[in-house]
C-alpha cells in the first residue's frame, strides 16, 4: 500500500508539472499584464514599461519565463501578483479558508441526508417516498446552480424588504468588518450558499446511493443472508448498506477535491470570498500569476483527493489489491 | 442503419434432424415480420412514455428556438420604453414581461433557445463524429496516437471543467460568437467520448468476430466500422444525447459569467444574469432558468429512453 502511495505521489508530479507548464503557456499568451500601466502613458514611460518588463522577465522566452515563475512558487509562496505586486499567498490562503468553510457544511449535510434518503428509497422502491424524492433529485440535476442561487437570494432579499426581517443575508460574508468563523452572523450569511451547494450534491448522492443499494440488495449473499433467517433490519444494515457505502465515499471524495476549488458560480453569486470567486475576480482583471496559482491549487487538490478516494477503496474493500 | 434482419431464434424455421423444414408459420398462415435489432430498439423507445414526453417537449421547444423569427412576436433587440420592467401578463402583449429597456422577455427567451439549441446540438454532433473517430483508431491501434490522446485527456481531467473552459474562453476573448464557443465546448467534450469509445474498442478488438472477419481478409476500416462500430453505438449515442444538454447547460455558465456569447445576442444564461441585478423583477431570473431545466429534463428523459431501448441485455420496456 505504501509503495502504492509512493508511487502515485511521484506520477502526479510530472502530471503537476505538464499541467502548469500548459496552463502558463495559454494563461500567459492570453494577456499583457502590463496592459493597466500601458494605458497610462504619461506616468509609465516607454522606459518604464521595459524596465518592468525586464524586473517580470517578461521580454524572455516563454520557457525561461515559466522557470522563472516556477522558482518564484516555490521560495515566495506562489510568488506575487503582477497587476498589484502583493503577494498571492495571503489572499488564496484566506480564500482556502472561506471555501472549506462552506464545502465542508455542505458536503456533510448533503452526505448524512443523500445516504439516508438513498437507503430508505432503496428499501421501499416505487414506493411514494421513493418516487418523491426521485424526481426531485432528478430536477435537483437539472437545475443550473445558478438558477437556483439567484432564486434563493430574491426570496430573501423580497422576505427582508416586505417583512423587514432578516433570515439570512444574500452577500458578503460579515456584516461588520470582522467576525469569528462560526459566530451566527458568519452562518446567516453562509446559509444561502450552503443550502445551494446542498441541494446539487445530494441530488448527486441521494441518487447514487439509491443505484448501488439496489445493486446489493439484488446480490447473492443478500438472498443467502435473509434465507439463513437474519432479521431485515440486520440484513439491510449489516450487509446491504455497509458495501453500498464503499463507492460513495469514492465519490464523495472526488467530489470534494473539485469543490476546493471553490464553488466558482455560487461564490460569485453570494460575493463570497472564496475559491472560486478568486479565480473570477483575477481572471476578469487578466492577473495573470494569481490565476496560476489558482489552477495549481486546484490541479493539486484534486490528484490528492482522487489519490485519498483510490486509497479510500482499497481500504474499505478488502478485495481491491494494489501491487 | 441496415443491420441484417436477425430472427427471434424461436421464430426462426424449424429444421428436422432428416432435412426436412417444418415451417411452422407458413403452415399456421401467421404473418410473421423479420425484426432487426434496431426496429426492436425502436419499438422499445417508442413505448417508453418518459422518453416520449422529453421528445416531443423537445420538439416543441427546439422547434420554437428553430423558428424564433416566425413565433417570437418582437424581435430580440427591439426597445419599449414605455414598457420597462413590465411583469408578466396576459392581457397586454408582454407574456413573460419586459426587461430593464423594455424588450419583450419571450421574445428574447426565444431567441436564447435558439443560441442554445445551436450550441447543443452543434456540439453534441461534432464531438462525437470525432471523438468516434480519434477513439476508434486509437482503441484499434493502440501505439503512440493512443498514448498521446489519453495522456492529454488525463491532463484535462485534472481540473475542473469549469477552470478549463473559463481559462480558454478568457484565453480567447471576452466577446464570442457562437462558433467560438461551439469549438470551446466541442474541443472540450469529444475527449470524454473518445474515452468510451477507446475502452469498447479495446475489449471489442479481442472478440472472435473480429478475428473471424481479419481471417476473412477484411481490412481495418471495414472491420472498425462495419464490424466493430454497431456495437459500440449505443452508449454513444446515449452520451451524445446527453452531451446536448451537458452542452447547454455549460453555454448558459460560461455566458452567466460573462465568457460566453457576446450581446445582442440573446442565450438563456446570460438572461438569468440579467435578473441579478433586479431581484425584486423574479420574472427575468426566473422564466429563462425554467426553459433551461425544462430542456435539460427532457433531453434527459430522451437519454434515459434511449439506454433502455439500446440495451439488447435490459427489455424492460416491452417490444
Amino acid at each position: 500500500m505504501l509503495t502504492y502511495i509512493a508511487r502515485r505521489i511521484l506520477y502526479s508530479i510530472p502530471v503537476l508539472l505538464a499541467t502548469s507548464f500548459l496552463s502558463f503557456m495559454f494563461i500567459t499568451k492570453s494577456s499583457d499584464p502590463l496592459a493597466n500601466l500601458r494605458a497610462n502613458p504619461r506616468t509609465n514611460s516607454p522606459t518604464v514599461l521595459k524596465h518592468l518588463a525586464h524586473v517580470y522577465h517578461l521580454d524572455q522566452s516563454l520557457p525561461v519565463r515559466y522557470w522563472y515563475w516556477l522558482q518564484d512558487v516555490f521560495v515566495h509562496k506562489l510568488g506575487q501578483s503582477l497587476l498589484t505586486s502583493q503577494p498571492i499567498w495571503p489572499d488564496i490562503s484566506r480564500a482556502i479558508g472561506h471555501t472549506l468553510q462552506i464545502v465542508l457544511l455542505a458536503q456533510l449535510i448533503a452526505l448524512v441526508l443523500g445516504v439516508a434518503v438513498g437507503i430508505y428509497s432503496a428499501i421501499r422502491q416505487y414506493s411514494a417516498f421513493d418516487y418523491t424524492f426521485t424526481s426531485l433529485s432528478f430536477l435537483g440535476y437539472a437545475m443550473p446552480t445558478f438558477w437556483l442561487a439567484l432564486i434563493l437570494q430574491i426570496l430573501f432579499t423580497d422576505i427582508y424588504l416586505k417583512w423587514h426581517v432578516r433570515v439570512f443575508y444574500t452577500s458578503g460574508l460579515n456584516s461588520g468588518v470582522t467576525s469569528s468563523t462560526w459566530s451566527l452572523d458568519r452562518l446567516q450569511h453562509i446559509a444561502l450558499p450552503v443550502i445551494t451547494l446542498t441541494v446539487v450534491s445530494f441530488a448527486l448522492y441521494s441518487r447514487f446511493m439509491r443505484a448501488t443499494m439496489l445493486d446489493v440488495i439484488n446480490s447473492d449473499y443478500v438472498r443467502t443472508a435473509r434465507a439463513k433467517g437474519l432479521p431485515e433490519r440486520l440484513v439491510i444494515f449489516r450487509h446491504v448498506v455497509r458495501n453500498a457505502l464503499i463507492p460513495i465515499v469514492t465519490v464523495s471524495a472526488l467530489q470534494f477535491g473539485a469543490l476546493l476549488g471553490g464553488a466558482i458560480v455560487t461564490e460569485t453569486i453570494f460575493t463570497l470570498d472564496g475559491m472560486g470567486y478568486f479565480f473570477i475576480t483575477r481572471l476578469q482583471t487578466n492577473d495573470v500569476y494569481s490565476v496560476m496559482a489558482y489552477v495549481m491549487v486546484v490541479a493539486i487538490s484534486v490528484i490528492t483527493f482522487n489519490l485519498i478516494a483510490d486509497v479510500l477503496y482499497g481500504f474499505l474493500d478488502p478485495r481491491i489489491r494494489y501491487d | 442503419m441496415t443491420e441484417p434482419a436477425q430472427l427471434d431464434p424461436q421464430l426462426a424455421p424449424m429444421t428436422a434432424p432428416g432435412g426436412i423444414t417444418l415451417d411452422v408459420t407458413a403452415a399456421e398462415g401467421l404473418e410473421l415480420k423479420a425484426r432487426s435489432q434496431w426496429s426492436y430498439a425502436r419499438r422499445r423507445f417508442l413505448r417508453h412514455r418518459l422518453a416520449m414526453f422529453g421528445l416531443v417537449g423537445l420538439v416543441v421547444i427546439f422547434g420554437a428556438g428553430a423558428l424564433a423569427s416566425v413565433v417570437a412576436p418582437y424581435s430580440f433587440d427591439q426597445i419599449d420604453l414605455t414598457n420597462v420592467l413590465h411583469p408578466p401578463t396576459m392581457v397586454g402583449h408582454h407574456v413573460f414581461g419586459t426587461d430593464e429597456i423594455g424588450r419583450d422577455s419571450l421574445s428574447r427567451i426565444i431567441y436564447g433557445i435558439r443560441t442554445s439549441e445551436q450550441v447543443g446540438l452543434t456540439v453534441a454532433v461534432v464531438s462525437t463524429l470525432f471523438g468516434l473517430m480519434v477513439g476508434a483508431i486509437s482503441g484499434y491501434y493502440r501505439g503512440w496516437l493512443d498514448n498521446v490522446i489519453m495522456r492529454v485527456t488525463d491532463l484535462i481531467l485534472t481540473l475542473p471543467v469549469l477552470v478549463v473552459l473559463l481559462t480558454v474562453a478568457a484565453l480567447l476573448g471576452r466577446s464570442s460568437s457562437v462558433w467560438t464557443i461551439v469549438f470551446i465546448l466541442a474541443g472540450f467534450y469529444w475527449t470524454g467520448i473518445a474515452r468510451i469509445v477507446r475502452g469498447t474498442f479495446l475489449s471489442l478488438r479481442e472478440k472472435e468476430y473480429v478475428e473471424a472477419a481479419k481471417a476473412v481478409g477484411a481490412g481495418d476500416l471495414r472491420i472498425m466500422f462495419r464490424h466493430m462500430l454497431p456495437n459500440t453505438l449505443g452508449p454513444i449515442v446515449v452520451t451524445g444525447t446527453l452531451a446536448v444538454a451537458d452542452a447547454i447547460i455549460l453555454e448558459a455558465f460560461l455566458s452567466f459569467l460573462g465568457f460566453g456569447i457576446a450581446d445582442p445576442t440573446p442565450s438563456l444564461g446570460k438572461l438569468v444574469a440579467e435578473g441579478q441585478q433586479f431581484p425584486q423583477k423574479w420574472w427575468i431570473t426566473v422564466i429563462p432558468g425554467l426553459v433551461l431545466v425544462l430542456i435539460v429534463i427532457c433531453v434527459n428523459f430522451v437519454g434515459d429512453g434511449l439506454r433502455d431501448a439500446l440495451d439488447p441485455q435490459q427489455r424492460r420496456v416491452r417490444a
